[in-house]
């Protein structure tokens, strides 16, 4: 969508669709995502609308038989991604872009020690020998800040509580710098408390390895304190798109407006009941010539139905797809989130 | 834990999902290896009930005969005693299908009611599984063999050789269902509630067991079926007038070398009975019982 | 880790009594008189109480089995009714060719079973998928003294290429002995793998549904280490369960196959003394085998440990 000179990821036109002849799904509808350099982009949305079929698809994971995939260009850093072959993609994953998923109690084998587990990623990448990528397993449990990284070394992943087992993700997906980190939900599935400490975590490595981030998740106070940019994902269109700053200063879209009313406001922490959308996500199996959103939008009209909404311009680096702009942007104005962005 | 254990993914899976009985069954008749196996079932239940009227008789000696090729009178040649091996292929199917099924029953019955018992008693199921425990560390074609050895020759003492090695197999996947059944949020509510212990059984446990006994039990019959097999092979099955397929194979052992087709007559009728009787059971296994509780053995 | 290997040998021990007593009660409860058939028709009734004091028949049952017990466990097991020579002689005559044959058999079964279940699972429902477990349910249907038959018309009756029956001692050479038991190790492997390949399979294709499978994916691993390395090591314990399982029905398999290869071990020993009704040689055999059993699962048991970090506990 936009027309940065140097994005590390460029996807464009990108469209998956899963199943065979008689139910078939729309996963993603002609969906744009530039990650520029050393920026952290955050993918927001609900789950199901797919945000990690997304992450999927960039890495060449999705499972040939039942996915198609169809995009006018997946480039990470000017490497063609879409047209790769297995091998050359091979390359690609775990050493030009990590990834990290949400659930680390499992997504770490049970049967290898976690220190063998990041060294098998660097010989993997690097033909390193043993030793070598041993103690390079050990620096990087050190940069995740793993107390005691030499004697966590060789735990089990099952020794380990889920922050650490996280942090062990990181340092796993880190190993080989990748250009790219893709954090598929990162905290998700941990504590409160732990969340914030991984969040603060990947900030940091990005600042300190310069590396860029796609940060997929459905918490906007997340995006809110870590994020750059973000894109708004819907039934798998991106709806909304632009800086933090912009996006949350200025929300223009009925979905987006959605998602900041459900955000607890700052010092409003205790709010007994946080504002929901109301309705459910649209089924994807036969994506309407509209705005899927229409159905569960506050400032519908007729017209949002007659076709899919083009891409309008709000502000400078602020896209969207609405008609109503200025009317989900009149409503939410006076609201704390959007003041307190302004 | 030293005797032979059951997998950890028969241990007893919960079983939220359970589709109705014969809406399951159903399904598979659209399923062609179903069908085919079915159709092939049933042809040979077809030639043991008429084997009489689409053969001659088996037992017939005919000592300048022997080792004859096919003939008119005897489609597949005769035996070394100069018997219709054609006719003993046919009532061997006898022999097969009996044991098979009665054993399927009988390692059924006593195994269901032993399991639920051994699941519903904390102090006699701890005894009952650790007797399970010791016999199935006996080998089990060993322990048939023993039995049919040491008991009254014939066909009963067969049945109840192969039959006994078969009940613990019953009682762990029985005990095993009934216990997961019983730690249902549902049952355990109905339990606290005051329901009777009969009502337990019969409107909770026994339908839940039914789908995993039948498929275990299917895999019992073919089970019972080689065993049988090995045992007339290894002389101390039935007495040797009666005709089976094992029977007919250990018979042949002596002029394998110069009439190998007496072996191979035989065997490939027990490998197609057991291979359908196999298909059905998986394809049981499948329908009946998406997380498979069953443990087979070949 | 030493706690545990104590833990699963004391948990044998009851069940190996417990074994020994269903054996002792078996022989002893069925129908007929040992002394009655050693002494043969001409003997007269004093010679029958004489052998029947002998064997300590007239004792009562539990002191009958209090005796034999107690001989057992000093590996006396009496002495063989139709030779006369000690049991524990007997067996430990015939012991090679049976656990040559069990080893070789389990080493081809493993070698055969697991690479064929890890792929079928990793291209499952392919023609590769349904050919290897075509394979396979026609292997687990197939009796196997028919495959050994057909097996020895091929390669011992019409090319030559194996003997049609018979065993070569280990003292005659290691190939020599291999040669002579490469027909019925295989015919056993292909009984035995048959079982092994169908877990494996179920067990892989839910492994690779792991999401330690997808991390193994975004890693840029290559198919051979992720199905290998992370795939089968996780299901370890599942197969080497159903190896330990089906044991027992590979012993039923070496007690046939001894006795169509003509193989002097001690599954030929059992069917001989069956149908002799050879009572301490029946129960010395049969003891054998399910102590032989018990073993081969607690190597199981103790191999989870080695398997899985977490049953270390």
């Amino acid at each position: 969508m936009t027309n940065d000179s140097d994005p590390i990821l460029d996807v464009a036109g990108l469209s998956v669709r899963f199943g065979a002849r008689t139910e078939r799904v729309q996963a993603l509808d002609d969906v744009d995502i530039q990650v520029r350099r050393g920026e952290i982009l955050a993918l927001v949305g609900e789950s199901g609308c797919g945000k990690s079929v997304t992450a999927m698809a960039i890495l060449g994971l999705l499972p040939k038989r039942t996915a198609r995939i169809d995009a006018r260009r997946i480039t990470l850093g000017g490497t063609d991604l879409h047209g790769a072959s297995d091998r050359s993609l091979r390359r690609i994953r775990g050493n030009r872009i990590g990834m990290i998923f949400q659930d680390p109690m499992t997504s770490l084998n049970p049967v290898h020690t976690v220190g063998g587990q990041i060294a098998e990623i660097v010989r993997q990448h690097r033909g390193v020998d043993r030793r070598t990528a041993r103690s390079r397993a050990l620096e990087m449990l050190d940069l995740v800040r793993i107390p005691d990284a030499r004697g966590r070394r060789d735990a089990y992943p099952h020794e380990l509580s889920g922050g650490m087992r996280q942090r062990v993700m990181i340092a796993m997906a880190l190993a080989c710098d990748p250009d790219l980190l893709i954090a598929d939900e990162p905290t998700t599935a941990l504590d409160v408390t732990v969340q914030a400490q991984i969040m603060a975590l990947i900030a940091d490595l990005r600042r300190d390895l310069g590396m860029s981030v796609l940060l997929i998740t459905h918490d906007l106070g997340v995006v809110a304190e870590t994020a750059d940019r973000l894109s708004v994902m819907y039934a798998g269109r991106i709806v909304e798109e632009g800086t933090v700053g912009t996006v949350f200063s200025r929300p223009s879209h009925g979905y987006t407006a959605g998602l900041l009313g459900s955000l607890p406001a700052e010092g409003k922490r205790r709010q007994s009941r946080l504002a929901e959308i109301p309705g459910a996500v649209p089924r994807l199996s036969d994506p309407a010539p509209a705005c899927a959103f229409a159905d569960r939008c506050a400032y519908v009209t007729a017209d949002c139905r007659a076709g899919v909404p083009p891409v309008v311009h709000p502000g400078p680096g602020h896209r969207c797809r609405c008609i109503r702009p200025d009317a989900v942007y009149a409503d939410l104005s006076q609201s704390d989130i959007v003041r307190a962005w302004q | 834990m030293a005797a032979p254990n059951s997998p950890p993914q028969t241990v007893a899976a919960a079983r939220t999902r359970r589709r109705p009985f014969l809406e399951s069954l159903a399904h598979l008749r659209r399923d062609p290896t179903t069908v085919v196996s079915a159709a092939i079932l049933v042809l040979f239940i077809l030639i043991a009930i008429f084997a009489p009227l689409i053969a001659g008789d088996p037992t017939a000696l005919n000592p300048i005969r022997r080792l004859g090729p096919p003939a008119p009178d005897a489609w597949l040649g005769t035996d070394q005693l100069g018997r219709d091996v054609y006719a003993r292929a046919v009532y061997g199917t006898r022999v097969s299908l009996i044991v098979g099924g009665a054993v399927a029953v009988l390692a059924a019955i006593p195994g269901v009611a032993i399991g639920i018992y051994a699941s519903m008693n904390r102090v006699g199921g701890a005894i009952v599984m650790r007797l399970v425990d010791a016999l199935m560390a006996i080998p089990a074609v060993l322990l048939a063999i023993a039995l049919a050895a040491l008991l009254k020759p014939g066909l009963p003492t067969l049945i109840i050789a192969i039959s006994i090695p078969e009940i613990p197999r019953m009682v762990r996947l029985v005990r095993s269902v009934a216990l997961s059944v019983t730690a249902q949020p549902y049952v355990t509510a109905a339990i606290a509630a005051g329901s009777s212990r009969s009502r337990l059984v019969f409107r909770h446990i026994l339908p839940n067991t039914l789908a995993p006994v039948i498929v275990q039990a299917t895999y019992a019959a073919a089970s019972a079926i080689i065993a049988s097999a090995i045992l007339s092979f290894l002389g101390v099955g039935t007495s040797p007038e009666v005709p089976s397929w094992g029977g007919m194979m250990a018979d042949a052992r002596g002029f394998f070398r110069f009439n190998p087709e007496l072996m191979f007559y035989p065997g490939l009728l027990l490998s197609v009975l057991l291979l359908v009787t196999n298909i059905l059971g998986d394809r049981l296994s499948d329908a009946l019982d998406p997380r498979k509780v069953t443990q087979k053995m070949p | 880790m030493l706690r545990y290997a104590a833990q699963r040998i004391l948990a044998g021990i009851p069940i190996l009594l417990l074994v020994s007593l269903f054996i002792f009660s078996l022989v002893h409860l069925t129908p007929g008189d040992p002394a009655l058939l050693l002494a043969g028709d001409n003997a007269s009734p004093a010679q029958v109480d004489e052998i029947r004091a002998r064997l300590n028949l007239d004792q009562p049952l539990w002191r009958q089995f209090a005796l034999w017990f107690g001989d057992a466990i000093r590996l006396d097991l009496g002495n063989s009714i139709y030779s006369g020579k000690p049991v524990t002689e007997l067996i430990g005559q015939r012991v090679e060719p049976t656990l040559v044959l069990s080893t070789v058999t389990l080493i081809l079964t493993v070698l055969i079973a697991v690479p064929l279940g890890a792929v079928s699972a990793w291209r499952a429902n392919t023609i590769v998928d349904r050919l290897a477990m075509g394979f396979a349910v026609i292997g687990f249907s197939v009796p196997v003294f028919a495959i050994a038959y057909v097996l020895v018309y091929l390669f011992a009756v019409r090319w030559g290429v194996f003997p049609v029956q018979g065993y070569k001692p280990l003292d005659e050479g290691m190939l020599a002995t291999l040669h002579s038991v490469t027909l019925p190790s295989v015919s056993l492997a292909l009984v035995f793998a048959a079982l092994i390949a169908r877990v494996t399979r179920a067990s892989v294709l839910d492994a690779l549904n792991e999401n330690y499978i997808r991390t193994a994916h975004a890693k840029g691993l290559g198919a051979p280490r992720i199905l290998f390395w992370h795939a089968l090591k996780s299901v370890g314990v599942p197969v080497v369960t159903v190896i330990g399982i089906g044991f027992a029905t590979l012993i039923g398999g070496v007690v046939v196959t001894e006795s169509v290869f003509n193989i002097p071990g001690i599954g030929r020993l059992t069917v001989d003394a069956i149908t002799r009704r050879d009572y301490p040689v029946i129960q010395g055999s049969i003891l054998f085998f399910s102590a032989m059993l018990i073993l081969i699962n607690l190597v199981v048991d103790l191999s989870y440990a080695a398997i899985d970090p977490r049953v270390r506990g």
